[in-house]
């Protein structure tokens, strides 16, 4: 009841100084939407160089056979034939953190059209390659798990080697070639990559199905590594482990022997992309938590010149009856309806304008809705915060002083 | 034997200011009983506003008693003095001290909304009531800028009648008027005193303690005269006395 008393007349008060509370809102408001609105760039922002950085795969996982560690001539990883297609199958069907993977046989050679010809490598793979390196086709289509099965002379060819045997910019699709000495037909050709972060050139590239690698060039059946991609760049570690796990398993190693394989992720890559995700947030937390910081001050502002300026009115609520608490209770509760009230506008204003920087500056946007409940609940607490010392210091006056303040 | 509303024994009240003492009051006793009309007078540090802040409640004596309605003050903590205020004397100002901006039946409220004992629909009823007992049951919606000076002196009347006071307090409340005006709010507190409402007037006008039927002049801190008025005169016949204005 008293309470109730209290808010009816903190909202008189507000609704006499329309004006003033409005501008005493403004700097909420502006705050409050400031920062969902700066939020929402961020996150977008954010999600735009997480595509970025997964596009340079980032989410990729390798495994590889483990160096020769036996006596003698020590071999070289690449030379190993640990590493089985019943390998791949294990991983496949027992790991749960991994989106797409693929055996990978590679081997060197000499790509011939007619008369020009030039030295790669030809990566025997299954389709799932191209999304684990992120890589589209500019012409063509990629071969099929039936042309893998039947191990068809199918290949696709990167752009370096395109430019090199096709000299004169005729389309590559449909024509024969050889590599060393059998001859494919090619059905693709990869979008141009460049080079990667070692200085590599990654469209230096034929891929053509694995088992077509494998019996027909490098007459093998074993294979040199393991590919795929994690679900996320978070779980990527996991994802090692979860491999390791599966493969110690598959080569029935016991707890003491070390593993005859290496698993990898791109850490590099890994951590690049969470430094800078971090240091965006970080900064977006920092504009967010001074402009709301403003917002506040404007209030405590406010409300010090409304105490000020009413101290004759608290000297006469005094008067009549009105206690200390009574006094405090009002001016707080003002000051947290101006914040609140400020805070909701500051909300609708804040997505308004997203949506007006999602479509009219083409800026990518995601309203996260943490920002939300945060910058809302920051903006009320800051009403409190700002509000209890102007408050306090009305419900302290001197009834007498305050009735003859002039 | 009538009810004492106000006891004061041997009141004191002091100031430092500095090294200095300032006797602002020096020991006064007097007793107000029910349905009297009191007026306080003095020249200005006389004590009339110390005296005034303590009959109020707004400030405490430093020695002697004071008890309001056989409630001893002295011992009350700020809240229970606040309640004292609500719930037991009606406060009147010069300047009226109306809340701006506000109708005059929100104004009238104001001491009930510190009272939770009184709901919502009591606290208009009851400020209609004391709206009309003052003659303005027609300007209930008007803010105080609608009205005339003496008009928002009856809205101030009306809201220091609202909580049934045991002792309206008033604090000269005819000096920002004219004579006239004056004459009018005068003939209105002696209605109120008819119907059985104790008044205390602090005033320096000597015309207006004519209308009262107990003077008490203070000087420097004490009481210079106490005398009952035998010769009340009524401010209805002055105000028929008055020339008319000219319109």
């Amino acid at each position: 009841m008293r309470v109730l008393n209290l808010i009816k007349i903190a909202f008189n008060a507000i609704v006499l100084n329309k004006v003033r509370t409005l501008l005493t809102m403004l700097g909420i408001i502006i705050g409050v939407a400031s920062v969902i609105a700066m939020l929402a760039i961020g996150e977008g922002s954010k999600e735009s160089i997480r595509s970025t950085i997964s596009s340079m795969g980032s989410n990729m996982i390798t495994v590889r056979p483990g160096a020769d560690t036996r006596g003698g001539v020590r071999q070289d990883a690449s030379a190993m034939q640990s590493l089985t297609l019943e390998d791949y199958k294990a991983v496949k069907n027992q790991s749960t953190l991994l989106s797409y993977s693929t055996p990978l046989v590679n081997g060197g050679g000499q790509v011939i059209s007619g008369s020009n010809n030039w030295p790669s490598t030809i990566y025997g793979v299954n389709p799932e390659y191209l999304n684990i390196k992120v890589v589209g086709l500019s012409s063509g289509s990629m071969f099929t798990e039936a042309e893998v099965q039947s191990a068809a002379k199918v290949v696709l060819l990167g752009q370096t080697v395109v430019e090199n045997i096709f000299p004169n910019g005729e389309d590559p699709v449909g024509q024969l070639i050889r590599f060393n000495s059998i001859p494919f037909k090619v059905i693709g050709v990869l979008e141009e990559k460049g080079e990667n972060t070692f200085g590599q050139d990654q469209d230096d590239m034929v891929i053509a199905p694995f088992t077509t690698v494998q019996k027909r060039i490098l007459a093998i059946d074993y294979i040199n590594q393991i590919m795929a991609s994690a679900t996320s760049e978070e779980v990527a570690p996991d994802a090692v482990l979860e491999v390791t796990e599966i493969l110690r398993e598959q080569h029935n190693l016991l707890d003491y022997e070390d593993d005859d394989f290496h698993v990898r992720s791109m850490e590099e890559l890994i951590s690049t992309f969470s430094s800078t995700s971090e240091m965006l947030t970080i900064l977006l937390v920092a504009v967010a938590g001074i402009s709301l910081l403003i917002g506040g001050i404007g209030i405590m502002n406010i409300m010090y010149v409304s105490v000020k300026e009413r101290t004759k009115e608290i000297g006469l609520r005094m008067a009549v009856g009105g206690k200390g608490a009574d006094i405090l209770l009002q001016f707080l509760i003002e000051a947290i309806m101006i914040s609140i009230t400020g805070g909701l506008l500051g909300v609708l204003l804040g997505l308004g304008s997203t949506v007006f920087i999602e479509n009219y500056l083409h800026w990518p946007t995601s309203v996260a809705m943490y920002s939300i409940i945060v910058s809302f609940a920051v903006c009320a607490i800051t009403g409190i915060f700002f509000g209890w010392y102007p408050a306090r210091k009305a419900a302290a006056l001197d009834p007498i002083t305050a009735l003859r303040y002039e | 034997m009538k009810r004492e509303i106000i006891n004061i024994e041997k009141l004191t009240r002091e100031f430092t200011m500095g090294t200095q003492t300032v006797h602002a009051l020096r020991g006064i006793s007097f007793v107000i009983n029910e349905g009297e009309f009191v007026t306080i007078m003095g020249s200005s540090g006389s004590g009339k506003s110390t005296l005034l802040n303590i009959l109020g409640c707004l400030d405490k004596p430093t020695s002697g008693s004071y008890s309001i309605d056989g409630v001893r003050v002295k011992d009350l903590s700020r809240n229970q003095l606040a309640t004292i205020r609500n719930e037991k004397i009606g406060f009147i100002f010069q300047s009226y001290n109306l809340l701006a901006r506000t109708s005059a039946i929100e104004n009238v409220e104001l001491p009930l909304l510190y009272n939770s004992k009184v709901t919502s629909e009591e606290r208009k009823e009851r400020a209609i009531k004391a709206l009309r007992m003052v003659g303005l049951g027609e300007r209930l919606n008007h803010t105080p800028s609608q009205l005339s000076g003496g008009q928002q002196q009856r809205v101030a009347i009306a809201r220091s009648l609202v909580n049934d006071p045991v002792m309206v307090l008033a604090d000269e409340a005819t000096g920002n008027l004219d004579t006239r005006t004056s004459y009018e709010i005068m003939s209105l507190f002696q209605e109120l005193n008819e119907r059985g409402i104790t008044i205390a007037f602090v005033t320096h006008e000597p015309d207006i303690a004519n209308f009262s039927n107990r003077t008490i002049v203070l000087q420097d801190g004490n009481i210079k005269k106490d005398h009952i008025n035998t010769d009340i005169q009524s401010a209805v016949k002055e105000l028929n006395l008055l020339p008319v204005e000219d319109q």
